[in-house]
């Protein structure tokens, strides 16, 4: 039909080629930033008794979630060390934590800003669907390129899908403040900081924590494909029990995905709804 | 009292091109051809009234009057297309956006909203200090502050409750507190009670006018609740279509509606709970002086007609009635006394009423007085009129109207 193809993947692999190349530096110290996170994240966990970090899970649930997920919580974690995959467990908490941290790092102040300027929500939101639903292997290739393989690309593939739904819900929690309570703040001449901090992000704050627990959920999901470019943990279990048809071993690695998800879901949810009766 | 909020020639029109709305409606179009026309919606046109200190002014009028709009211009919640709002001398449309700031932290901070607005993650201390906090106040000192007005309110021991443990009445105490906190020289209160059922209402409403009493704020008051304007209003301004219609204090609306729509919305007011005393009480023709004789006193009560006749001493105080009759008797009974002296045991009681007494309460003194008109007093028990049967039964019946010149001016002296 046309006598000419407009050249889309011309475009983006010149775009990476270019960026691997001249950006290399950049890459290499979020790298080590990524690792540095991790790495530290990971060893203190794994330096602890597996008894005793149980016992800390288990009391941050008992605390958010009451006794009966914090029973739950000890049970499936004492399951997960008595199978053999407590260290795949703390790898893979690792992981999904710091892409937490960063998509929190990212996600907040862009929602806010989205939530001010309506010129900038209409410029993010189709970039955020595109985020969503762009299949996660086409982005996985380029992030081998920028990152190698290994962890990182793992931590960044998290992050590129979990970072839509903080934003969207963190942009919708604060436009959901009522009309009322941000004119009460201006009548009481509130700056612009001060209505921010003081109102709008204290009252969006159920739903801003809806957000990070479903960027949590969503980040969880990519395990297993961030173990394909060897991100480790879990995954890395799961996808060994494919690969050689041993079904029971990928049920266990799967089984103890669910428990870990649980758990950080019903801490998360427990939060928002402490913040949101308190 | 002086004039502490002067609002001239005030516009608002919402939309994206006011300025040439704003031409066309001074041209004489109305609100809906601009609608039409021009596609911006008139919020308030042509506004000018203004507000004593210490008083409370309603802005009364229904839903889409531009009541709520008005008050927002004021404290510029609302930016004005055009107009003056000149607030202790300072022109509050010129203020930049800096200036604003500091003039509301100065001057209004008091707002009351109707769906309270209180800060759902604060305790009742945390909201009530609000104010003070953005002012940058230390913190002991507001929260003494806070804890003080707490009291007043009487939400005492209620400081570490959050509002989704109080019930509406108590949540917009809060909303109070946190308005009165800032010791603001004037408090908006938007639609304040409306959201609150009617026996927790009028319990707000009469707290406000205790308060009201002891601290003397200005208040400007919107509502759409006749009943509340006229209760809590100093003074009220009726609302239709973005104008002010009609000015002043509840009698003089509803006794001199200014037109058809004011006349059709106060028709439904308890006319006994707003007029008083002194809308309908008539001059004193004649009166006897403490001094008189007997004679004398008898020749007034006859020049008149009367049936009998109230007395005061030469500074007008009430100092009761005689009745024509058994006046008639005693000089009878003493004719040939020449230089006849007045027997005091004549003067009886006197009924009377403070001249700000409604008339539902002046029907009940009626019934009670066995003899004579009523006698209508001010503060100082000195006469300033006279409340005849006929009178009372006239000012209830709907069509009534007081002419201006019928009110006698109670502030004649001798």
């Amino acid at each position: 039909m046309f006598p000419f193809r407009i050249p889309i993947r011309d475009w983006i692999s010149d775009a990476v080629d270019y960026l691997v190349s001249e950006y290399a530096a950049v890459f290499d110290a979020f790298s080590a930033l990524v690792y540095f996170l991790v790495d530290n994240l990971k060893d203190g966990m794994l330096a602890l008794h597996p008894l005793a970090l149980i016992i800390v899970i288990a009391a941050i649930t008992l605390k958010m979630a009451g006794w009966r997920v914090a029973l739950f919580a000890a049970l499936g974690l004492l399951l997960s060390e008595n199978i053999g995959l407590w260290q795949a467990f703390v790898e893979t908490l690792a992981l999904v934590l710091t892409a937490e941290l960063l998509v929190m790092v990212v996600g907040l102040p862009l929602g806010v800003l989205a939530a001010r300027k309506d010129g900038f929500h209409s410029v993010v939101r189709p970039v955020l669907d595109l985020m969503q639903t762009m299949p996660a292997f086409v982005y996985l290739i380029p992030a081998v390129m920028f990152f190698g393989l290994g962890l990182v690309p793992g931590v960044v593939a998290t992050f590129v899908f979990a970072l839509p739904p903080l934003i969207r819900l963190t942009n919708l929690g604060i436009r959901q403040v009522p009309k009322e309570l941000v004119e009460a703040a201006d009548a009481f001449g509130a700056t612009g900081s001060q209505k921010l901090f003081k109102v709008q992000i204290p009252v969006a704050m159920p739903t801003i924590m809806a957000g990070v627990n479903q960027s949590i959920m969503l980040g969880l999901s990519m395990v297993v494909i961030a173990a394909m470019i060897g991100a480790g943990g879990l995954g890395e279990d799961v996808l060994r029990g494919i690969q050689r048809l041993q079904v029971g071993q990928g049920f266990e690695a799967g089984l103890v995905v669910v428990i870990m998800a649980i758990i950080l879901d019903r801490i998360t949810a427990g939060f928002g709804e402490k913040t949101s009766t308190s | 009292m002086s004039e502490i909020i002067t609002v001239r020639n005030l516009f608002k029109i919402f939309g994206d091109n006011p300025k040439k709305a704003l031409q066309a409606l001074k041209e004489g179009k109305s609100k809906d051809e601009i609608l039409r026309e021009h596609k911006q919606i008139v919020g308030v046109r042509d506004i000018n009234f203004s507000v004593q200190e210490g008083e409370i002014f309603v802005l009364m009028g229904l839903s889409g009057s531009g009541k709520s709009t008005l008050q927002r211009l004021i404290n510029r919640l609302h930016e004005p297309t055009s107009g003056e709002i000149v607030i202790n001398g300072t022109d509050v449309v010129k203020l930049n956006q800096n200036d604003l700031r500091e003039f509301r932290r100065k001057n209004f901070c008091g707002m009351v909203f109707q769906n309270f607005a209180i800060l759902p993650h604060r305790n009742v201390l945390g909201n009530v200090e609000f104010g003070l906090e953005l002012q940058g106040v230390e913190k002991e000192e507001r929260q003494e502050k806070a804890r003080k007005i707490i009291k007043l309110v009487g939400l005492e021991g209620n400081e570490d409750n959050y509002p989704s443990q109080l019930s509406g009445g108590m949540q917009q105490r809060v909303g109070l507190a946190r308005g009165l906190a800032v010791d603001a020289d004037i408090l908006l209160m938007d639609e304040a009670f409306s959201a609150l059922d009617p026996l927790i209402r009028r319990q707000m409403q009469d707290e406000l006018l205790e308060l009201q009493a002891r601290m003397k704020k200005t208040i400007l008051f919107v509502t759409h609740d006749l009943d509340e304007a006229f209760r809590l209003g100093d003074r009220i301004a009726i609302m239709k279509d973005g104008l002010i219609v009609q000015v002043g204090t509840a009698e003089e609306i509803i006794s001199r509606p200014a037109d058809e729509y004011v006349r059709t919305f106060v028709e439904d007011m308890d006319r006994s709970a707003v007029l008083t005393a002194r809308t309908i009480m008539l001059p004193v023709k004649e009166r006897a002086f403490t001094g008189d004789g007997p004679r004398t006193i008898l020749r007034k009560i006859r020049r008149y007609g009367l049936s009998g006749i109230l007395v005061t001493d030469s500074k007008r105080h009430l100092k009761g009635y005689i009745l024509a009759k058994e006046l008639a008797d005693y000089i009878d009974r003493n004719k040939q006394v020449e230089d006849l002296k007045m027997d005091q045991s004549l003067v009886r009681d006197a009924a009377y009423v403070d001249r700000d007494m409604p008339l539902n309460e002046v029907i009940n003194v009626y019934q009670e007085a066995d003899y004579g008109p009523i006698a209508v007093v001010d503060s100082d028990q000195r006469l300033e009129g006279v409340i005849v049967r006929g009178a009372i039964i006239a000012a209830l019946s709907e069509g009534y109207e007081i002419q201006p010149n019928d009110q006698p001016d109670p502030q004649k002296e001798e």
